[in-house]
């Protein structure tokens, strides 16, 4: 990251005496897939308004492609292309029509504006609706319209504020997967912002997550959960089946969990009934059941946890809301 | 792909419009396209079309009372009537404020509520752009519509008259457009300011029509009020009788209506010498006739500036609030 293409220094938003966003450091560098994960009301939208010169921050620097946005909007505005929550079209004109005056906007000559326009549609997969007013387009299709609109302007950075709000399961899969596609095929970065953790696991490389203005944790989901739960990221689940005829159950199980808790890599041991509950710091799944199989005891089932985001982001949650 | 789209700093090809120039486009075809413009474009017609059949009708008797010749013939279409309905400039002051309102009422709220203005500004465009094409559009749409309005009349009075309109009848008409235009884009202005300070497109309608109803309605009640409480005695001097008119007109001309009758007038009817009293000193010597145009727009020239003055400010108003605000999506 020698070249962030967003990059925020101590950036604060006061709106009276609410604070929106509180001392915000946060850069993304070039093709990266940002995601800023937050609660409603986080912020995330003033960070983005303020990224793109739409507000004033009160303090702090903005640095978007080089560019500060306070002093030289239209500048920032000609590279980032921004899909606002809730995206809204003129419902009487076709997708077309309504693409077209984008590019109109962004000074692309006529042909070249038209050419491109059907290109994006094509690539949205609106190519047989483009003819169709707006304001008759599903939900799903204006969000895809929206992605199509930043598209054509063909922009460096790519913000969406929540795309997937209001759109149906398969929908939200298919968009993502569309965004992610064409983001790297044409090498954007891509800021996403979401209060769906499973939306932004699947697509981002990297994550913030933003509660109350503030940015309380950042990196990818390994450093995440490795920050998080630094003593034990990973936690294998062993089922074993204990051979009754070379004595009691429980010491065999006892000498198992002794066993298991002097390898290296395993940082606690528990079990319940024959379910043996291993946390570990490396990954040493394989380790394990060959320990447990030369043990004696037959291994029914092993099975690794991994801490999704959702765990990350509930405790991170959790810590923060006990703290204020 | 990159390479073929070279939408950067210096503005792609020679063929690529302004954007300023793309949305000023954009809303013409809005403004024109629009149910509303259209139905109040039908409603100006016919009640213009009313008021010239009536003047048409009238214009025989004053061209026979007149024979003396400097009569102004083609300007009586735009003032003439017999009192079954209201002449050609009348309705322009009525239907002006309500044309004005009803082109801006919605210009920036509806872009709002649509979620369309944060999408517009997020493009590379600054952000007076989107009031300045506003504006802009709609003074276009009703310069043409008003020219045209006026030149059909005056095609009608030539075909119903036979008698050609002289240069100077021509000058005055077209000088009754323009104020008529500013007077009119005063109106836009406000609607404008007020779609800009109310979030619903019903709330700044309904403060358009309320301040137009106070400004023609009830603002010359409050003005009657306050004259009759300032009326000067019977014995008072002169001085003191020509003060109090005077106040009562100042109290009037705060009105644009006001401002936007006295102008049309003087201009239409070459014969008006003055807006304010006259003394015996001031016509003392002075022969019967009509004034000169110069002479005549000298003397509305502080209704033009002051109608001007009012629309700038306006304009101001609402360009300062609009640069202001904060916008979300919906």
């Amino acid at each position: 990251m020698d070249h962030p293409v967003i990059e925020l220094t101590d950036l604060t938003k006061k709106y009276g005496s609410f604070t929106a966003v509180d001392n915000l450091t946060l850069s993304v560098g070039k093709g990266e897939i940002f995601g800023l994960l937050g609660p409603n009301g986080a912020g995330k939208s003033t960070t983005i308004l303020m990224m793109l010169g739409l507000t004033e921050p009160t303090s702090g620097v903005i640095r978007v492609c080089g560019i500060n946005p306070v002093t030289n909007p239209v500048d920032v505005k000609r590279k980032v292309g921004y899909l606002p929550e809730d995206v809204g079209f003129y419902d009487d004109y076709t997708g077309f029509e309504n693409l077209m005056y984008t590019a109109r906007l962004n000074s692309i000559p006529e042909s070249e504006a038209r050419e491109r326009v059907t290109t994006m549609l094509e690539r949205v997969g609106l190519s047989d609706q483009k003819s169709k007013r707006t304001g008759k387009y599903s939900r799903g299709m204006r969000q895809r319209l929206g992605l199509a609109d930043v598209l054509v302007k063909d922009p460096e950075v790519i913000i969406l504020d929540e795309p997937t709000l209001g759109i149906d399961p398969r929908g939200v899969m298919e968009f993502l997967e569309l965004i992610e596609k064409l983001a790297r095929e044409e090498k954007n970065t891509v800021l996403l912002s979401s209060h769906h953790l499973h939306q932004i696991q699947a697509v981002c490389d990297r994550v913030g997550i933003f509660v109350g203005g503030r940015l309380i944790a950042e990196g990818d989901l390994n450093t995440l959960s490795r920050k998080l739960f630094s003593n034990e990221p990973l936690v294998v689940e062993a089922g074993v089946s204990l051979p009754e005829d070379t004595g009691p159950a429980a010491g065999t199980l006892d000498r198992l969990k002794e066993k298991l808790s002097e390898m290296k890599g395993i940082v606690s041991v528990a079990s319940t009934g024959n379910v043996l509950r291993i946390g570990c710091s490396e990954d040493v799944t394989g380790d394990i059941a060959g320990t447990i199989m030369r043990s004696g005891s037959g291994l029914t089932s092993l099975s690794r946890k991994e801490y999704g985001l959702d765990d990350i982001y509930n405790r991170y949650f959790e810590g923060y809301e006990k703290n204020v | 792909m990159k390479k073929m789209y070279s939408n950067q700093e210096g503005m792609a090809g020679e063929r690529a419009i302004h954007p300023f120039r793309a949305m000023v486009n954009k809303e013409i075809s809005d403004y024109v396209r629009s149910w509303r413009f259209l139905i109040l474009l039908v409603l100006v017609f016919l009640t213009c079309l009313g008021s010239v059949s009536v003047s048409i009708a009238n214009i025989d008797e004053a061209v026979k009372a007149n024979a003396t010749g400097d009569s102004f013939v083609f300007l009586r279409l735009f003032t003439a009537s017999d009192g079954t309905l209201p002449s050609f400039f009348v309705f322009i002051s009525f239907l002006g404020p309500l044309l004005g309102l009803i082109m801006g009422f919605d210009a920036i709220n509806a872009e709002e509520n649509r979620g369309t203005l944060s999408r517009i500004l997020s493009q590379p465009v600054h952000r007076d752009y989107v009031i300045n094409a506003k504006f802009t559009a709609a003074i276009i749409v009703l310069t043409v519509m008003m020219f045209s309005l006026g030149f059909l009349v005056m095609g009608a009075g030539l075909i119903a008259t036979g008698i050609p309109p002289t240069a100077d009848e021509f000058l005055r008409i077209v000088f009754f457009i323009i104020i008529g235009i500013l007077y009119i884009s005063f109106w836009l202005n406000l609607s404008i300011f007020f779609s800009v300070k109310f979030r619903q497109p019903a709330t700044s309608a309904l403060a358009g029509i309320a301040t137009w109803l106070f400004l023609t309605v009830f603002y010359s009640i409050l003005v009657s009020l306050i004259a009759k409480a300032a009326q000067p005695s019977a014995n008072a001097s002169a001085g003191q009788v020509a003060a109090y008119q005077e106040l009562v007109m100042n109290l009037f001309r705060v009105l644009p209506g006001q401002l936007f009758s006295d102008a049309t007038t003087t201009v239409l009817v070459p014969t008006v010498r003055s807006l304010g009293p006259l003394t015996v000193e001031k016509i003392y010597g002075t022969i019967p006739g009509s004034l000169p145009l110069g002479q005549s727009l000298l003397i509305v020239w502080p209704q033009i500036t002051g109608l001007v003055a009012a629309t700038v400010i306006c304009f101001v108003l609402s360009y300062v609030s609009f640069m202001k605000r904060e916008v979300r999506s919906r």
